[in-house]
């Protein structure tokens, strides 16, 4: 007990002496630089530059041969005219547009599939097995056998972003409609809902948060898959710019196509958390009251 | 199915079986319930109270006998099972198929008073705003027999005593014939007309209560009928001396106004 006093006694007087010091340091800088707070984005900035320039730096001093990697000034010099000549712009349609388009079925058919087995029971039977099969199949184990099949054409590469973004989708809307509290489906049988009305009104807006987590990975899936799809026979596209810069030893276009993923990365993040706000505007983390 | 006729008490129960494996959870159960009467049914954990009100509410069919109930029924349970992703008077309306319905639903949360908290979601409700939404949603479809589980088990105690009083006008004034699912043997007495203690699945016992309306816990007689539920679900009370119930006076418990 006296211990305990003693130490919280000495605590207080610590403190009382730094307030001191505080104050006494504080009549030599004037008001507006003590009252100076550095925004917390410019803070989060400072380690990123700093080792940007150490980087530069180290290309500038020979010390990282461009052939491990380019100097940042370079890779920012060919990005800029990438840019400027309507390059990049023309391999980022193309692969927004086979990315979208195998996307867009992809998701398609999971979401069809999740509805048949998570809404009837015999659908389960007959349709999940045969997915949950497929779905460990790595699509790019598909890579050859797609090509004896479909040719080495625009088709084999759209199939194979279909595979890797239908299953995301079929097994996150699956499990979102099985994990539906089974008191709302019992509230809304003893209001008199069809079962048509079931599923639109309590069913489907209840397994949507779990589509999204679907779609999520789906997205990030079509653009990953785009990285081999695209050394399949191309000329266009994030992929083939990857493939072909490796064959020229081009670090620095490399580094382009990386941080293209990663851009890309954050635009879907963000283009979902807007989809959610609009959809998902009910739940406890949207709203405000 | 001839042995009841048609047009009489909206809820009848002859020689209900209800059985999980072996164990018989509803054990040849005769129930009546009167039009617009107030039943509340109490009973120890097991007792089969549960299994009688989903039967009741349709969630649960019935093994052997016959059960009758109107169709136009209605069930709030302990949690308010709103649909998180639509708006409270949305909520109220699902499953309605009549035009006007918004307005319908208006009327419904004015009536218990949550006419500013149309357009809130489920998340944004408080507890007692969420069962009165439910209670709206049960009201709305005007039910000849409103099923009432524990509703107001989960809610503080003041919030309570506003639920009751609540309760008791909106019944007043809907006249439906009332099933009340609880644990608390003064609520089940404040509240209802009749009061069943069933065990084993069967009515071990029951009372009518009739105290006067506006009861209270101090109310003369109420003590006494509290002491015979209690003793009857097996918790035994000193039988009230009149001492006691006058210094009770000062702190009893109000159903309504």
């Amino acid at each position: 007990m006296t211990e305990k006093t003693l130490n919280t006694s000495s605590f207080s007087v610590n403190k009382a002496a730094r307030l001191t010091g505080d104050e006494g340091a504080s009549r030599l800088i004037p008001n507006w630089i003590r009252n100076w707070r550095t925004p917390d984005v410019l803070l989060r900035l400072v380690s990123p530059i700093v080792l940007l320039l150490l980087w530069e730096l180290a290309s500038e001093l020979g010390l990282i041969p461009q052939r491990i990697i380019a100097a940042p000034s370079q890779i920012g010099g060919t990005l800029w005219a990438m840019i400027i000549s309507g390059e990049l712009g023309k391999h980022l349609w193309v692969s927004l547009q086979r990315a979208l388009l195998g996307l867009s079925i992809g998701v398609s058919i999971g979401v069809v599939a999740a509805l048949i087995t998570g809404l009837s029971k015999r659908g389960e039977v007959i349709l999940d097995s045969p997915m949950q099969m497929l779905r460990t199949i790595p699509s790019l184990a598909l890579v050859p056998l797609f090509i004896l099949w479909f040719g080495i054409g625009e088709f084999t590469k759209i199939a194979l972003i279909v595979t890797g973004t239908t299953f995301p989708v079929y097994l996150n809307l699956f499990a979102g409609i099985r994990n539906i509290d089974p008191k709302l489906i019992e509230a809304a049988n003893t209001l008199g809902l069809s079962r048509r009305e079931l599923i639109w009104h309590v069913i489907l807006p209840g397994s949507l948060p779990s589509f999204f987590v679907g779609l999520r990975y789906s997205l990030g899936i079509s653009w990953l898959a785009l990285v081999f799809v695209e050394q399949i026979n191309t000329t266009a596209g994030i992929g083939f710019l990857a493939s072909d810069a490796r064959d020229f030893m081009r670090t620095d276009v490399i580094v382009i196509c990386l941080l293209i993923y990663s851009v890309l990365g954050l635009l879907i993040d963000g283009l979902i958390r807007t989809l959610e706000r609009f959809a998902l505007a009910w739940r406890p983390s949207f709203v405000r009251n | 199915m001839s042995s009841i006729e048609p047009s009489a008490a909206p809820v009848q129960l002859r020689n209900v079986v209800r059985q999980f494996g072996q164990q018989r959870v509803i054990d040849g159960l005769d129930l009546d319930i009167a039009p617009g009467e107030f039943v509340a049914l109490l009973g120890a954990s097991g007792s089969g109270k549960t299994t009688l009100l989903r039967s009741l509410a349709g969630l649960d069919s019935i093994d052997s006998g016959q059960l009758r109930v109107p169709k136009a029924r209605a069930a709030v349970f302990q949690e308010p099972r709103l649909m998180p992703w639509k708006r409270a008077w949305k909520n109220v309306i699902l499953g309605l198929r009549i035009p006007d319905a918004k307005a319908r639903a208006v009327q419904a949360l004015t009536e218990v008073g949550l006419a500013h908290r149309l357009e809130a979601y489920p998340a944004t409700l408080s507890g007692g705003e969420a069962q009165r939404v439910a209670l709206a949603r049960g009201l709305v479809r005007e039910p000849k027999l409103l099923l009432l589980d524990e509703p107001f088990a989960a809610l503080d105690a003041l919030t309570r005593i506003k639920m009751h009083r609540l309760i008791i006008e909106l019944w007043r004034k809907h006249t439906p014939a009332v099933l009340l699912v609880t644990h608390d043997v003064d609520e089940a007495i404040l509240l209802a007309d009749r009061v069943i203690v069933l065990a084993n699945g069967k009515i071990a016992e029951q009372l009518s209560i009739d105290l006067p309306r506006s009861r209270d816990t101090g109310q003369e007689g109420f003590q006494a009928i509290r002491a015979r539920l209690l003793s009857l679900l097996g918790v035994e009370v000193d039988a009230p001396a009149p001492v006691a119930q006058a210094a009770a006076a000062s702190v009893r418990r109000f159903a309504h106004a």
